[in-house]
């Protein structure tokens, strides 16, 4: 495949705006990204929790069936019949003892193997498929499956590092923060359809720069200001990256007058929408992005699991899973329903992003050969960055994929 | 209307009438864009939800808008007026097929299937949203007001972003 573009001669303080339109980039990032060498997220172990419980997502374009085997063992498979490719299991979430496709039967145990289709031997000695036919070259194509602390990944390599060497030391004490071991609860799903390419969304949460600036409500009621303790930390590759903050004391200063938005006046009619309670240790917010399809949020006592699922090079579907943790308290589990308003496709918060991005994706479409600026808090990037008026966390991400993509 | 008592001993033709009043003059409201008149339609302790089919037939708990007082929905008027960053829109509404299912204690359940069409700049008119409601209505001094509304959607994957109550 050729990818007829130069990326800017200054490097990944330019992001050329053929990455988010071009479909032979696209093609490229489905192969060497999402089928990669990478771990993507598909699921949780509290959506499949007995044996046969299955649930359907997809691994950038790609429909896989992420499912649990009669031994409590998890499997990831591609939800593609091995002999004419159709998609054969059509819900969210169910339950089987195998999977058949409709259309001429074909069945596979929760493994994925090949156990049986109508008509092998023919009829009356008549048709049927040659004698040196074997089922077990005929199976559904099975992904390598990682499991961390109820969570779920699965990959298309053949050879890939551990889970947890792919996450690295720092990100990996992130994600263990929350998932720490107690099991979890689903409490929702919530998906939007964003007609903007699947990196603009990682950018947005690589971005600590656009929370003060876009995200009025959350300056006007208090949660976030840029002059909130903070720091963006970043894997030793460059691919995932954490945006962190607490809460400090805040005066208005020089420095953060020029934040519009700290429209004094302003409280809730009713506050008990966004009553938070410390739950985490040390941070408020953990904005985790991990290679190469999920964000993890802990915004206060509100936790999701955002996955991208491409759909093209200018759509991606966002697909929110709400948890919480089993048997926890009424009263915290009150506050993640409450605090969910910030988040999701009527988020508080999180629709200026759907709509933002939206706004990008329109204005780039038209000149595939511009490029966006990258230079907020440098040119380069590093691991670790105690304040939140950078973008180095875009510029890391862009460095390694990069790599991946040889451009 | 007085009381609820009267709203009880309507007919119930003209029970209907007035259901089907309050619902055209709830969607006006809406499409009209007088955001700040459309708490008023609840009660003070109103349950206002829009909810994915998904969650809501899977017993899940989370929203994507959940209210659960008339101060919630004032406050999700401030940020559609104030604080919210978003594209120019046009939201219509259609309800309709309402059901009267009847009086429960002191309240009215009410079922009706609702469409909501979405205009942006430069686009066609699509179809945002298709589902249902699922209402009670009380009476308070002598008017129907929602004392609960689930808005449960079918069309599970939002088109971009809810900005627009339903």
């Amino acid at each position: 495949m050729v990818v007829r573009h130069q990326w800017p001669k200054e490097g990944v303080s330019r992001i050329p705006y053929w990455v988010y339109t071009d479909p032979e980039v696209y093609a490229r990032e489905q192969e060497r990204i999402f089928c990669g060498r990478s771990w993507a997220y598909v699921a949780l172990e509290a959506e499949i929790p007995t044996a046969g419980d299955f649930k359907r997502t997809y691994i950038g374009e790609k429909p896989v069936v992420v499912v649990r085997d009669e031994v409590g063992g998890l499997n990831v498979v591609e939800n593609r019949c091995a002999h004419r490719g159709v998609q054969f299991c059509q819900t969210h979430l169910g339950h089987a003892t195998e999977f058949m496709c409709p259309y001429h039967q074909w069945t596979y145990n929760l493994q994925g193997a090949l156990i049986g289709l109508p008509f092998r031997r023919g009829i009356k000695q008549q048709g049927g498929m040659p004698a040196d036919f074997a089922l077990q070259h005929h199976g559904l194509r099975r992904l390598q499956v990682a499991t961390r602390h109820g969570v779920v990944f699965a990959t298309f390599a053949d050879e890939v590092e551990p889970l947890e060497d792919y996450l690295g030391l720092d990100m990996l004490k992130l994600f263990d923060r929350v998932f720490d071991g107690r099991k979890l609860e689903v409490l929702g799903y919530s998906r939007q359809l964003i007609p903007a390419n699947w990196k603009l969304m990682f950018e947005n949460i690589k971005d600590p720069y656009h929370a003060s600036l876009l995200h009025v409500f959350l300056v006007t009621f208090g949660l976030f200001r840029a002059d909130n303790p903070s720091k963006v930390q970043v894997d030793k590759t460059g691919r995932h990256g954490a945006l962190i903050s607490w809460r400090g004391e805040q005066q208005r200063t020089a420095d953060n007058a020029e934040m519009k938005s700290l429209l004094e006046h302003f409280t809730l009619q009713d506050p008990t929408m966004l009553q938070p309670v410390r739950e985490f240790p040390e941070y408020t917010v953990v904005m985790t992005t991990l290679w190469p399809n999920l964000i993890i949020q802990q915004q206060s006592n509100t936790l999701a699991m955002r996955q991208l699922i491409t759909k093209g090079p200018e759509a991606f579907e966002l697909a929110w899973t709400f948890f919480g943790y089993q048997d926890e308290p009424d009263d915290l589990r009150q506050r993640r329903i409450r605090q969910a308003n910030l988040m999701g496709p009527a988020g508080f918060v999180s629709l200026d992003d759907s709509e933002v991005i939206k706004f990008a994706q329109d204005g780039l479409r038209q000149d595939p050969e511009g490029h966006g600026v990258m230079e907020m808090g440098g040119r380069d990037w590093q691991e670790s960055e105690s304040h939140m008026v950078t973008e180095g966390a875009i510029r890391a991400f862009y460095d390694y994929y990069r790599r991946v993509m040889e451009l | 209307m007085a009381a609820s008592e009267n709203f009880r001993t309507l007919s119930r033709r003209q029970l209907r009438l007035e259901i089907e009043e309050l619902y055209a003059e709830y969607v006006a409201c809406l499409d009209e864009e007088r955001f700040e008149e459309w708490p008023e339609f609840f009660t003070d302790d109103t349950i206002y939800r829009i909810i994915p089919r998904e969650n809501f037939e899977r017993g899940l708990p989370i929203a994507t808008l959940h209210c659960e007082s008339k101060g919630y929905l004032r406050d999700r008027v401030v940020a559609i007026r104030q604080t919210s960053v978003y594209a120019p829109r046009y939201m219509r509404r259609l309800i309709g097929n309402i059901r009267i299912l009847g009086w429960q204690d002191n309240w009215l359940e009410v079922r009706a299937n609702y469409a909501a069409f979405e205009t942006l700049r430069d686009a066609l008119t699509r179809v945002f949203s298709v589902g249902r409601c699922h209402d009670k209505l009380v009476d308070v001094g002598g008017s129907l007001k929602f004392k609960e509304k689930l808005v449960i959607f079918d069309s599970e994957l939002i088109p971009a972003s809810l900005v627009y109550p339903l």
